[in-house]
C-alpha cells in the first residue's frame, strides 16, 4: 500500500532522497515531465504546454527527524531537526546513519534520578542513542557525526478506520498528491514534492518560483488534538470529521474565496470537512502564496493525532476525504476550462 | 479630509479581508487615477502616469487592520476565537468586536483571573446567543472580526479604531485627489495583509517592479505620561523613518524625504522605531532590492481600539508624498 510504503520511508529536512526516489517512480507515469531542482524539490508536470489555468498541489517530503552530534563513550549525542517534542523520546528505538545502525533512546534509570530530576521531563542534552558500542572508536565504526537517526514505528491499521505510523506529516500529502496527478485534465498540472518545509517552508518558495501556478492546494497533515484532557476549544483538529480547510495560521490567510468554493462543494458532494480551529503552526502555503506576484492558495489537511513524534495516529475517512474534496475541485475546474 | 478619515476607520477589513476597505477607496478614487486594478492578494492599485522622463514610485498603506477570528463556539453560544495579527489581551477584555455579518460581540475572561495571567484563550465572546444554534445563525468558526469602536473628533486630533493604517489610506486617497499630473509615476498601492507579515506589499512589489518605495504608516510616539522613551510627538509633523525592525530607511530616501520638507516648509520629525515594521521592509526586498523609506503618522495608543492621530500631521504627510511624487529622483536611482 502506497501510504505505508511513503511513511516507512526515510527523510529528514535536506536528504529526502529516499522518499523522492519512491515518488519519482510512482508519478513517472502519469505526468510529461518529472524533474528535481536544485533544492531537491520534485516536479511532476502533467501538461506543461496547456494553456491555464496552472494549478499547483504541494506536499512536503520531509520529517522530523535526530541528527548525531557527537559520540560520549560509545553513546550518541543528537538534537532534533523540526520540531519533536523531547518527552516522547525516551526508550524509543531508531534507525541511525547511512548503516542503518538500530539504536535505542536512553537516559539516567528512574531509581538513580535525583527527586527534582523525576519532577521534570528529560531534556534532549540529558538523551543519548544507545547503539551497543563500547567506545568511540566502535561507536565511529558504525555512524558518523550529522547522520541522521528516524523512528522505526511500523505502519499499521488500528480498529476499523485508523492508522498508526511515523511521518504521517506529510507522506499523507504525498500520497494524496500521487494520487491527484492520476486525474484526467486538460490545463497543466504541477505536483510538487517540496524539501525542508519542517526547518521553515524551504523548499515551498523556490518551487513555487518555477512553477508559477495561478492556484495552489496545499496538502497536509495537521494536529489533531481530540485527546482526553483537553478542552473542546482548544482542540485545532479532531479525528474523523473530515479534512480540515485553513482559515489562517501562523504562515498564511488563504484566499478567501477559493476557501468558499472548497465549502460549498463539500456541502454539494457531501464531503464531510472541518474548519481548522487553531492559528498556530505553519505550512508551505506561506511561501507558495508569496511568490512573485502572488498565488491563490489553499490548505487542506488530514487531522493527525501525536504527530511530530515517532507514532501518529489518522483516520483513512479523513484521508479519503482531502482526496475527494480536491478531485472534485479539479473536476470542477476541467468543466469549466472546457466550456471556455 | 476628516470626513475620509472616519469613513475608512469605520470601515471592514481584518487582514485577508480587506474588500469593503479597498471598494471604499475604489469609489473615493476612481474619478482621480488614470487606472485602477487589483492583483492576487487583493492589493488596490491606483495609478497616476508621469511625464516621459519620471521614475516609478511605489506607495504604500495597508487596508487590513488587526482583528480576531472564531476558533469555537460552545453549546451555550459562547465563542473563543485567535488573534489576527498583534492584538493585546489588554486591550481586549470589556472591548467589543464586530463581525462582517454585522453581528456584534463583547469579549470578556473567564473568571477572574490575574491580569498578568490572561491570556487569549481565556477569553471569550459574547453575541448575545443563548445556544449553539443561535450563535451559529449569526457567525461561524473561521469567521473573522474588528473592533467596534466609532470615530470621535477632538478637535485637531482625532481617534478610532483601525487609524493603524486607515489614516495612511486616507492620505493617499487625499494626495491621489488633489495631484495633477505628476513628474513620476507614481502607484498607490492599497495592501492586504500587512498586520500578519507585510505579505501583499511583497507580492504586489514584485509585479510593479518600483524605482523607489515608499510606505505610509502609523508610528508610536513617546509622548505620553511616563512613556517609553521615543522622540516623537503628536502634532510636531509627518515622521521620516531612520530604522525600524524591518528596514533601515535608504540614506538617500531618507535625505530626500527630509530635504523636501525643509524646502516646502512641511514640519517633520526623524522616527527611529525600535519595535515594528511597515511594508517597506517587505518593498526593499524585492527582486534586486528598491531603494525604499516610510513616512510616518505619529499615533497614540496603536493596536488599541482608541488610537489617535493629529489632523496637522497628516496634512504635513499629505503634502509630503505630493512632494515626492514631483522630485527629481535622478540623484537616488
Amino acid at each position: 500500500m502506497l501510504l505505508a510504503r511513503l511513511t516507512q520511508a526515510n527523510g529528514a529536512p535536506g536528504q529526502e532522497n529516499e522518499v523522492r526516489d519512491l515518488i519519482r517512480a510512482e508519478v513517472q507515469a502519469h505526468a510529461h515531465v518529472v524533474k528535481t531542482d536544485a533544492l531537491g524539490n520534485l516536479l511532476a508536470i502533467k501538461n506543461p504546454d496547456a494553456p491555464g489555468p496552472k494549478v499547483m498541489i504541494a506536499a512536503h517530503m520531509d520529517e522530523v527527524a535526530l541528527m548525531i552530534v557527537g559520540i560520549d563513550n560509545g553513546y550518541l549525542k543528537f538534537r532534533p531537526i523540526g520540531g519533536v517534542d523531547p518527552r516522547v523520546l525516551v526508550a524509543k528505538t531508531v534507525v541511525v546513519g547511512s548503516k542503518k545502525v538500530p539504536g535505542v533512546i536512553g537516559a539516567k534509570p528512574i531509581h538513580l534520578q535525583r527527586p527534582e530530576e523525576r519532577e521534570r521531563a528529560f531534556t534532549i542534552q540529558e538523551m543519548v542513542i544507545d547503539i551497543g558500542a563500547k567506545s568511540k572508536d566502535e561507536a565511529e565504526k558504525l555512524v558518523s557525526l550529522g547522520e541522521i537517526a528516524y523512528f522505526t514505528t511500523d505502519y499499521e491499521e488500528l480498529g476499523p478506520d485508523k492508522v498508526k505510523a511515523k511521518a504521517l506529516d506529510d507522506r499523507v500529502g504525498c500520497a494524496l498528491a500521487i494520487r491527484l496527478l492520476q486525474e484526467e485534465v486538460s490545463f497543466p498540472l504541477i505536483a510538487a514534492f517540496t524539501v525542508q518545509e519542517e526547518v521553515g517552508l524551504r523548499g515551498a518558495g523556490v518551487a513555487a518560483y518555477q512553477v508559477e501556478p495561478d492556484i495552489a492546494f496545499v496538502l497536509e497533515g495537521t494536529t489533531a488534538s481530540d485527546v482526553p484532557g483537553t478542552d473542546d476549544h482548544k482542540q485545532a483538529t479532531a479525528l474523523g470529521m473530515g479534512p480540515a480547510i485553513t482559515v489562517m495560521d501562523r504562515a498564511v490567510i488563504p484566499n478567501p474565496q477559493l476557501v468558499q468554493e472548497l465549502l460549498a462543494l463539500a456541502a454539494e458532494k457531501g464531503i464531510k470537512v472541518q474548519i481548522r480551529r487553531s492559528t498556530a503552526g505553519g505550512t508551505d502555503a506561506g511561501q507558495i502564496q508569496l511568490s512573485k506576484a502572488g498565488v491563490k492558495v489553499a490548505a487542506i489537511s488530514v487531522p493527525c493525532r501525536y504527530i511530530h513524534s515517532p507514532a501518529a495516529v489518522m483516520c483513512r475517512d479523513d484521508f479519503e476525504g482531502a482526496y475527494q474534496l480536491v478531485k472534485h475541485y479539479l473536476a470542477r475546474l476541467e468543466e469549466r476550462v472546457g466550456l471556455s | 479630509m476628516k470626513a475620509i478619515i472616519e469613513q475608512l476607520t469605520q470601515a471592514f477589513g481584518p487582514s485577508g479581508y480587506e474588500g469593503e476597505v479597498t471598494s471604499l477607496i475604489t469609489d473615493l478614487v476612481k474619478d482621480y487615477a488614470d487606472e485602477l486594478r487589483t492583483d492576487v492578494l487583493g492589493n488596490l492599485i491606483a495609478v497616476k502616469h508621469g511625464s516621459q522622463d519620471g521614475k516609478k514610485i511605489m506607495f504604500a498603506a495597508h487596508t487590513d487592520e488587526i482583528g480576531i477570528v472564531i476558533t469555537y463556539i460552545d453549546d451555550k453560544g459562547f465563542l473563543r476565537f485567535s488573534p489576527v495579527g498583534g492584538v493585546g489581551v489588554a486591550s481586549l477584555v470589556g472591548h467589543r468586536v464586530r463581525f462582517a455579518s454585522g453581528a456584534i460581540g463583547v469579549i470578556y475572561q473567564e473568571e477572574e483571573t490575574e491580569w498578568k495571567a490572561l491570556t487569549i484563550d481565556k477569553l471569550f465572546i459574547d453575541i448575545g446567543a443563548s445556544s449553539k444554534e443561535e450563535a451559529e445563525q449569526k457567525v461561524h468558526i473561521g469567521e473573522f472580526g474588528v473592533f467596534h469602536r466609532e470615530f470621535a473628533d477632538l478637535g485637531t486630533r482625532l481617534v478610532s479604531k483601525a487609524m493603524d493604517d486607515r489614516v495612511g489610506c486616507a492620505v493617499l486617497v487625499e494626495a491621489l485627489r488633489r495631484m495633477g499630473q505628476p513628474k513620476n509615476t507614481v502607484f498607490f498601492v492599497f495592501t492586504t495583509q500587512e498586520e500578519v507579515g507585510l505579505r501583499g506589499a511583497r507580492t504586489a512589489a514584485f509585479g510593479l517592479d518600483p524605482d523607489l518605495g515608499i510606505a505610509l504608516d502609523v508610528t508610536l510616539t513617546g509622548d505620553m505620561p511616563e512613556a517609553r522613551r521615543m522622540a516623537v510627538s503628536l502634532g510636531k509633523g509627518a515622521a521620516v523613518k531612520v530604522k525600524d525592525s524591518s528596514l533601515i530607511a535608504h540614506p538617500k530616501v531618507k535625505d530626500l524625504l527630509v530635504d523636501l520638507c525643509e524646502a516646502k516648509g512641511i514640519p517633520y520629525q526623524m522616527e527611529v522605531l525600535e519595535r515594528g515594521g511597515t511594508d517597506a521592509g517587505a518593498i526593499h526586498l524585492t527582486k534586486e532590492g528598491v531603494p525604499s523609506g516610510t513616512i510616518s503618522i505619529p499615533t497614540r495608543y496603536v493596536h488599541s481600539p482608541s488610537e489617535m492621530v493629529d489632523l496637522g500631521d497628516v496634512q504635513a504627510c499629505v503634502n509630503l508624498v505630493l512632494a515626492v511624487t514631483d522630485a527629481d529622483l535622478s540623484q537616488i536611482i
